[in-house]
């Protein structure tokens, strides 16, 4: 049987033990028009070796095609010690650190995590994590209607430029709380929040401002500008962030007068592979004085009876297993391994390596855009500077320029049209630092040949 | 040592990224969009990172090292293959907006996993974007609120929960917007039948339910609930936390239930990573087939797998996460359910059961107190040391601790709620009988020791890195992010 190791033996012995005969009899208290004779929609078992073979045959079916999408999940180079270190046992099986004393690998662990992720973010406090950056985007929302107390309004205003799925996932879990978003526009020229437009807001309440940093296009948001624009409205500012972008990028922390009061975003880019986007993990750090409405777990340093030091999980009452209905957040079971990797990613690249693969992935982008800007029937469209991405606009239906990459085994881009109809024939296109010179001159000789 | 003391300001390791000057190359953006403060992430070698984090993995306990009999949990073996093929390259290496032509073996295994789950649930659809199982709770709550909604039944303000329900059932409601009325237990564990017809009524949106519950016995009236609160106009929600004890079994569909979640990380052996990441799938009967969270992965007359979004749900209640849930986490427990087939599932079941009722008798034998010492168990059993802690002042956690010394996980811990100084203990179909004699002779050990010196126990656990660590200054002086001297 597999994976359960009792003997003909052992089964009787422990039935008697039981006081029972058979089995089935395990099953006596469940109402016997209940019971189910087959589960036939089940196939039958498979041995280890067959199911190895059916499972190599559906991953190479799919490729390994050349790939230029972003539009949210990121590639990047995963040092090999990274999965090899998180899939030790030790971490893959054991679960949420609930006895402290047996897990001081995970809480350490953990609590080394929010020192570098805090550290990102040039923000004081992390948490453990949550399931994505969408999902943590709307956390965010929740989090700061509870902590605003100069301003009591369940609106937020939130930039156009921030990832669409974001926003719809923002709107899934909040809408039933009465929350109403209300969406900031764009300058079409340069791809960033158009500052202009927030005058129109200004007698409104809003509850925070959302924006992306950089923006769905890869373009520069002009944050300081607009986290003073938040703070003067008495709105918080929730910056989401590519957390590997800001060992380049101005943290968070650091923005305008104040800095954000809570940056959080998708934990992707530092050591998860894309594996069709999931998992991930989604973070949050926030300034101190709001860290009890933080949702997720929090590791802290502690002593032992000894004075030995020591880490457990802290201020459970923020939690849903203490405080039930008034918790900050349903959530319980996070990300936790795909922490672990995050952790050993960033230890690994350390502050120089983190900044080197920004400054790659800038000027990875610099260069698709100038070898392509010069391309007949191409348009780079905005004039922001950024990074990972560009957005280009085609003399061509963008479906059939894709078709042309696919039959060449190249994903060029995500196709704008339905989040952005205003765009026209829009590609959003992506480059990190693992595409080299080759790629990008096959990138362009294969649009020049599409648009041909 | 924490990795940051084993750093050393101007190492440059250097081969994991690219040889650059990041200076030259990003000075031509404007200054006041780049970073000026230090970054203060350890400068350490390779080596240096390998070590540190293999030996903190040391200070662990887990599944692979040690029994873990953590009630509602579930932590079973995690089949080592399952992790090896969902880590394949052609699966890691995917880009969730992929066109379809490049991501037909996936979609086919997520397919599949899929029919499989309708299949053992007894429901109509599932969705598997949920990442945990708060999250399918939150996905299922949210479609009760969209199923009235959309029948203009807008009074229905309030969700039941059973006093032994798990957290995340009244959190989850509270987010979905909803009250949270709470129905008390009846003395034989089953849920208290007066009680709840006196809470039903045209303000209850529905029920949320674990059967198995959380104390461990089979709800036996579960039809009788079932058509009290439609009868009332409310749904019932199954919280698949406990569906280890009853796989291949009985069907949450076929108890009555119009929307259920699964935690893929219990029943299906996708491992537990720390604390995550899970999967939470949904399913539901034919009342929330059209609200099912997107996207949902359909299946043509061609043959071809696709996405299906809000264009083929369009009342759905929408995107719960950035692409498609925790897709890795969904190839695991696809693997391990071809493993098991249609055989294995029933008796995942069985053997939980057994394990869980030989150590409930067994510990009644040595003289422990049972909860509900005249129930079956089902995969899991409550154990109250109420008695303990009066006559030699041992509590429970004392006793977890303890069980820490002898080298086994312990069970959890003061919950549910409504039995005092409990231990859930959850042995799992993996555990041998050998290792759970061992876990009997342990506990033997320690009411022993709790009736001679019971200070030995208080003082647990002695063998592991830390001695009990002090919970209120964690919370009190907060040190949650470490800072250079």
């Amino acid at each position: 049987m597999p994976y359960i190791p009792h003997t003909e033996e052992e089964i009787s012995s422990m039935l008697s033990a039981i006081g029972i005969k058979q089995l089935d009899q395990l099953f006596d208290e469940i109402p016997k028009k209940l019971r189910i004779k087959t589960i036939d929609a089940i196939p039958e078992a498979v041995s280890e070796m067959a199911l190895r073979r059916t499972m190599q045959v559906r991953a190479n079916q799919d490729g390994s095609p050349l790939c230029f999408i972003g539009a949210g999940a990121y590639e990047h180079h995963i040092p090999s010690a990274v999965w090899q270190i998180a899939s030790r046992g030790e971490f893959y099986s054991a679960y949420t650190p609930y006895q402290a004393e047996a897990s001081q690998g995970t809480l350490q662990l953990i609590y080394e995590y929010q020192t570098m992720m805090a550290g990102l973010m040039a923000m004081d406090i992390s948490n453990a994590s949550l399931y994505d950056g969408a999902s943590a985007l709307a956390e965010a929302v929740l989090m700061a209607i509870r902590a605003n107390r100069k301003c009591k309004t369940r609106r937020v205003l939130v930039a156009g430029t921030v990832n669409p799925v974001y926003r719809a996932c923002i709107n899934a879990i909040v809408k039933n709380q009465q929350i109403e978003l209300i969406e900031l526009p764009y300058c079409t020229e340069a791809g960033n929040s158009l500052a202009g437009s927030l005058k129109q807001h200004e007698s409104q309440e809003f509850a925070a401002l959302v924006i992306q940093q950089p923006n769905f296009f890869g373009c520069l948001e002009n944050v300081d500008e607009l986290t003073d624009w938040a703070h003067q409205q008495n709105a918080l500012m929730i910056a989401a962030v590519n957390p590997l972008l800001m060992a380049a990028l101005k943290p968070p922390g650091e923005w305008g007068q104040n800095g954000a009061d809570i940056a959080c975003g998708d934990g992707q880019p530092l050591g998860a592979p894309l594996s069709c986007g999931g998992p991930y993990y989604g973070f949050m750090c926030c300034k101190n004085e709001i860290v009890r409405q933080m949702p997720g777990r929090i590791v802290g340093r502690t002593q032992d009876i000894n004075g030995h030091e020591g880490f457990v999980l802290t201020l459970q009452a923020r939690e849903q297993h203490i405080r039930r209905s008034k918790a900050t957040s349903n959530i319980c079971t996070n990300q936790g391994l795909v922490v672990t990797a995050s952790a050993i990613y960033m230890a690994i690249m350390g502050p120089e390596g983190l900044r080197r693969i920004a400054a790659q992935c800038y000027a990875n982008r610099n260069a698709l855009i100038q070898a392509v800007g010069s391309l007949k029937g191409v348009e780079v469209v905005f004039t922001s500077p950024g990074f990972h991405e560009c957005v280009l606009r085609l003399n061509k239906p963008v479906e059939d320029v894709m078709a042309v990459f696919y039959a060449q085994g190249i994903l060029p881009g995500y196709n704008l049209k339905k989040d952005y109809p205003e765009l026209g024939e829009a590609l959003l296109v992506c480059v990190t630092e693992t595409k080299t010179d080759d790629d990008i001159e096959l990138y362009k000789n294969t649009l020049q040949q599409a648009l041909a | 040592m924490l990795i940051f003391n084993y750093s050393k300001a101007g190492r440059k390791t250097g081969s994991q990224s690219p040889n650059v000057s990041a200076d030259t190359l990003l000075k031509s953006l404007p200054a006041n969009s780049l970073r000026k403060s230090k970054l203060l992430l350890p400068e350490v070698s390779e080596l240096e990172v390998v070590r540190h984090y293999t030996s903190l993995s040391k200070k662990n306990f887990s599944i692979d090292t040690h029994f873990y009999p953590l009630g509602s949990c579930t932590m079973k073996y995690n089949p080592r293959i399952c992790n090896e093929l969902a880590m394949l390259p052609g699966f890691l290496n995917h880009h969730p907006y992929a066109p379809l032509q490049f991501s037909q073996g996936l979609l086919q295994s997520l397919y599949e996993l899929q029919e499989m789950l309708k299949e053992v649930s007894g429901m109509q659809g599932i969705s598997l974007t949920p990442m945990a199982g708060a999250q399918g709770e939150f996905a299922g709550v949210a479609m009760i609120q969209a199923y009235h909604a959309a029948r203009g039944d807008t009074q229905r303000k309030v969700i039941l929960v059973p006093d032994a329900a798990h957290g995340t059932n009244p959190a989850t409601a509270m987010m979905c917007g909803y009250q949270v009325k709470e129905i008390p237990t009846a003395e034989d564990g089953d849920v208290d039948i007066q009680a709840l017809q006196a809470a039903l009524g045209p303000d209850i949106a529905g029920i949320m339910l674990t059967n198995p519950s959380t104390l461990g016995v089979f709800e036996r009236h579960i039809h009788e609930i079932a058509d009290l609160v439609h009868q009332a106009g409310g749904l019932l929600y199954y919280d698949g936390a406990n569906m280890n004890a009853i796989l291949g079994k009985v069907r949450p569909g076929d108890m009555g239930f119009d929307v259920i979640h699964m935690n893929l990380h219990k029943t299906f052996s996708t491992p537990h990573g720390g604390g995550g990441p899970g999967a939470g799938a949904v399913g539901v009967g034919e009342r929330l087939l059209p609200y099912l969270p997107v996207p949902v992965i359909g299946c043509n007359t061609d043959n071809q797998y696709y996405w299906m979004t809000e264009q083929e749900i369009p009342s759905s209640i929408g995107r719960l996460s950035g692409f498609m849930g925790n897709v890795g986490v969904l190839i695991r427990a696809y693997i391990y359910m071809r493993l098991l087939g249609r055989a294995g599932m029933p008796r995942i079941a069985e053997f939980a059961s057994l394990n869980a009722n030989y150590l409930q008798a067994k510990l009644k034998q040595l003289g422990f107190d049972m909860a509900y010492p005249k129930r079956r168990a089902g995969h899991e059993f409550v154990l109250t040391l109420k008695r303990q802690a009066k006559t030699c002042g041992v509590n429970a956690m004392a006793f977890a601790k303890r069980l820490l010394d002898k080298g086994f996980h312990a069970p959890t811990t003061y919950f549910p709620l409504l039995v005092p100084e409990c231990l859930l203990i959850e042995p799992t179909e993996t555990e041998s009988k050998g290792e759970l004699d061992r876990f009997l002779e342990a506990m033997a050990e320690i009411l022993h020791e709790a009736e001679t010196n019971a200070e030995l126990v208080l003082g647990a656990p002695y063998s592991m890195p830390v001695q009990r660590l002090d919970d209120v200054r964690a919370a009190k002086e907060l040190d949650l992010v470490w800072k250079a001297d």
